[in-house]
């Protein structure tokens, strides 16, 4: 029997503990091949963050760290220091990294810190159950914003990618959506290209998943990608933002 | 024996490194000494001080509340410390700068000019090495031939600074002695 | 022997980090350490090390966890203000297992308080300081010279029991100067002994099948059946610690003390001026100065407390911390008495003294 698809080996074998059409087992999979392509597995550390995704240290099969809320990036980049010779990412959601850990990932960002960070936004806070998120679009309704993001109260929510693009040290940052097949073909490229430039040790790089939360924006799987493409698609726009390797090239 | 020091003036006047040297000699005769530096908005202030003590014995408290010496390079020094000095005590101060001296008539007073001194000998920075000259010159807390051996590398690295250094070293040691 | 040199102890206990192997510090300015990160921030590149500013105190605890989850000796150092901002990545190091070494060069509080020297942490340093059950072994210096031999020391003692440890010193010790001997510093080949102690839990290079390892850095444990372990795991690394590691330093114990004093740190230092003199004219006062703040040394304490003691004082720079220790320790023995300075003001020796004269006479 021909073996076409199997599991990659940056995943152990544990079951994904995410809901039913959540798209962080994705997510993983795209890092965990990435990590196998590139023959980067024995050199690769990883950091889990706390939200929905805190147990994606036991499901990497690498060696992981579980950082406090918002810290990853100041554990990687412990981490790289330590073992400057060794590879890290770190894995972070939209209420780890762009609210609790803002001033962790701005900063690690700024020093051009060698390490990728892979950042999923879907809105809301998934693992406490659907309260606002600092990504969550105006008007939306969450368990803490029942009447609404009222956007003049609580202001807009943050474009991370933006925000880090108005620093000069870092080397690539994109903005990609995981909600069709065709767009995770596109979001593994750019992870590819991440990690590349991350093994190359180039410097600082960031890639956002648009994601979505089917639990706690009370649709299916498939409604939840259509809300996504619909509300969150305009607002925070796939694009690359960043890429000095192709400057470098040029 | 045991001896405690407070050295004190304006900011930038080098009170801090007249206790400095003079604690370095005395542990390089093997005593037991320490340095403790006031710190925070006062080293911008008018009192900028270090208490120091030199003793045969380890030192527990290094703070000093009952001075055997206080050197005062600007008045506010003297009015501030003078008054904690023991019966006896020592007090040498910069005459340019302390206009009103000291009422105090049960302590031993040494005072020089010694900005002027500084100034004639060609830089106001070695102010400080007549201030140590002068404790030198006057009590044996420690010995000028530790001080000279320990100001000794100068003389290859900066030969100009080192002979005033010397000059200002022996001027306020003769002062010292009156 | 070693060459004497005058230094502060801020930049004796960062001398003494570096000797001892720590080639990873991270940190954020604020006084009255702040020689302490200048002096790093010049002497780590060149003893080939890591150094990075942090944004915060937050994130300088968060990257010594990266660090020392990576098997590496790492140090943050920090004033009272910064170390209560580092209880959350002391605890989070607890809970992994992590060796770290944090210096806390104490000044006034609470909040922004001052920036003398004080000694209101000792409950923090003692109790855990964040959240959860656990404790760090916190180790209290009285001379520059001890502030720097703890920095070896603090080390050796966070890898064998894979914990943080706290030194616990204060503006006076980190501002002032002393004459200090290094040890020696150590040699390539212990660097890299010390490099390979932790290979078998942390993250380091890994290998193909079926030697390839996943190492988990992590303090949380979902399932409370899985916790309780955990917990009663440290629970015994703690009992450990308590038995093997309490250290003091007892001065002028003898049976014939009339008075105990017991004081740490800086406050020992004053006390000992005043018993001196106190005891030059006749009396007998003797003195236990802990060592390590935890574990407590309760036993030493008790017996200190000779037949011919009427009364223990304590003398702290805060409003009566210790003091508690104290009373478990002497358990009734004899009435325990307290004296405090707070707001980052010493006592002067001649406080002390009258202090302990007043309860001579009451004693009479």
């Amino acid at each position: 029997m021909q073996v076409i698809a199997t599991r990659p080996n940056t995943l152990t074998d544990l079951n994904f503990t995410y809901c039913p059409g959540c798209l962080h087992g994705v997510a993983h999979r795209l890092i965990a091949e990435a990590i196998d392509e590139l023959g980067m597995r024995n050199q690769m550390m990883g950091v889990a963050p706390v939200g929905c995704s805190v147990f994606a240290y036991k499901f990497f099969n690498i060696d992981m760290q579980e950082a406090a809320h918002g810290r990853a990036p100041a554990l990687a980049t412990g981490m790289k220091r330590a073992r400057p010779d060794m590879n890290v990412f770190t894995y972070q959601g939209d209420g780890d990294l762009a609210a609790i850990g803002t001033a962790e990932i701005v900063h690690a960002a700024n020093r051009g810190e060698h390490i990728t960070v892979f950042f999923v936004n879907n809105a809301i806070y998934g693992m406490t159950g659907g309260q606002m998120a600092p990504t969550t679009l105006p008007d939306m309704k969450t368990t803490t914003s029942p009447y609404g993001r009222d956007v003049d109260d609580i202001g807009y929510p943050i474009r991370v990618c933006e925000l880090l693009n108005t620093l000069v040290a870092p080397y690539f940052i994109e903005r990609v959506s995981l909600l069709s097949p065709a767009e995770i073909m596109k979001a593994k490229k750019a992870v590819l290209k991440a990690l590349t430039y991350n093994k190359e040790e180039r410097g600082f790089t960031f890639i956002e998943f648009v994601s979505t939360c089917p639990t706690n924006w009370g649709l299916d799987a498939l409604e939840s990608r259509d809300w996504a493409r619909e509300h969150m698609l305009p607002f925070f726009k796939v694009q690359n933002f960043r890429d000095k390797g192709i400057e470098e090239a040029k | 024996m045991k001896t405690e020091m407070i050295c004190a003036g304006f900011g930038g006047q080098g009170a801090l490194t007249i206790g400095k040297f003079l604690v370095k000699a005395g542990m390089n005769e093997g005593k037991n000494v320490s340095w403790l530096p006031s710190y925070g908005p006062e080293m911008r202030g008018g009192t900028a001080n270090v208490s120091t003590v030199i003793s045969d014995k380890p030192v527990g408290s290094p703070v000093v509340a009952h001075p055997d010496i206080v050197i005062a390079l600007n008045q506010p020094s003297i009015d501030k410390f003078a008054p904690m000095l023991k019966a006896g005590g020592l007090l040498i101060y910069n005459e340019d700068m302390c206009p009103k001296g000291t009422d105090r008539t049960d302590i031993k007073v040494v005072s020089a000019p010694m900005t002027t001194i500084a100034k004639e000998i060609g830089n106001l920075k070695v102010m400080n090495m007549v201030a140590i000259g002068m404790v030198m010159g006057n009590t044996e807390l420690v010995k000028k031939e530790t001080m000279l051996n320990s100001i000794a590398p100068l003389q290859k690295k900066a030969p100009e600074l080192y002979d005033m250094n010397l000059e200002a070293i022996d001027k306020g040691y003769e002062l010292g002695k009156k | 022997m070693a060459e004497k040199v005058l230094m502060k102890g801020n930049e004796a206990v960062a001398e003494a980090a570096i000797r001892a192997g720590c080639r990873l510090y991270f940190a954020y300015p604020i006084t009255p350490q702040s020689e302490l990160i200048e002096y790093m921030a010049r002497m780590m590149p060149k003893a080939g090390g890591v150094f990075v500013q942090a944004e915060s105190e937050i994130a300088a605890i968060n990257m010594v966890y990266g660090a020392s989850g990576c098997g590496r000796r790492a140090m943050t150092s920090s004033s009272s203000p910064g170390i209560a901002l580092k209880q959350e990545g002391i605890s989070y190091l607890a809970g992994a297992n992590l060796p770290a070494v944090i210096v806390n060069v104490q000044r006034g509080g609470p909040g922004l308080g001052d920036i003398q020297p004080a000694q209101g942490d000792y409950f923090q340093a003692t109790r855990g300081g964040g959240n959860g059950d656990y404790y760090t072994m916190a180790l209290a210096p009285s001379t520059v010279q001890e502030f720097a031999d703890m920095a070896s020391l603090a080390f050796d003692l966070a890898d064998k029991y894979r914990n943080p440890v706290v030194i616990l010193a204060d503006g006076l010790l980190g501002q002032m100067m002393e004459p200090v001997e290094f040890l020696p510093a150590k040699t390539e080949a212990e660097l890299k002994e010390l490099d390979n102690q932790h290979l078998d839990w942390c993250c380091c290079p890994n290998e193909d099948e079926p030697n390839h390892h996943h190492h988990e850095i992590n303090s949380l444990e979902i399932d409370p059946v899985v916790l309780e372990q955990h917990v009663l795991r440290l629970g015994e690394k703690y009992d450990k610690i308590t038995a093997n590691e309490q250290r003091w330093e007892d001065y002028n114990i003898n049976a014939d003390n009339e008075i105990l004093v017991v004081a740490f740190g800086t406050a020992s230092r004053i006390c000992k001026s005043a018993i001196d003199e106190l005891n030059d004219a006749g009396h007998n006062i003797g003195l236990v100065r802990p060592i390590t703040v935890w574990p407590y040394p309760y036993d030493a304490v008790y017996k200190a407390v000779g037949d011919k003691v009427k009364k223990v004082i304590v003398f702290e720079l805060n409003l009566g911390q210790m003091v508690q220790d104290v009373k478990i320790a002497v358990n009734g023995k004899v009435p325990v008495d307290f004296m405090g300075k707070v707001g980052g003001i010493l006592f002067s020796t001649d406080e002390v003294k009258a202090k302990i004269a007043e309860n001579l006479e009451e004693a009479k």
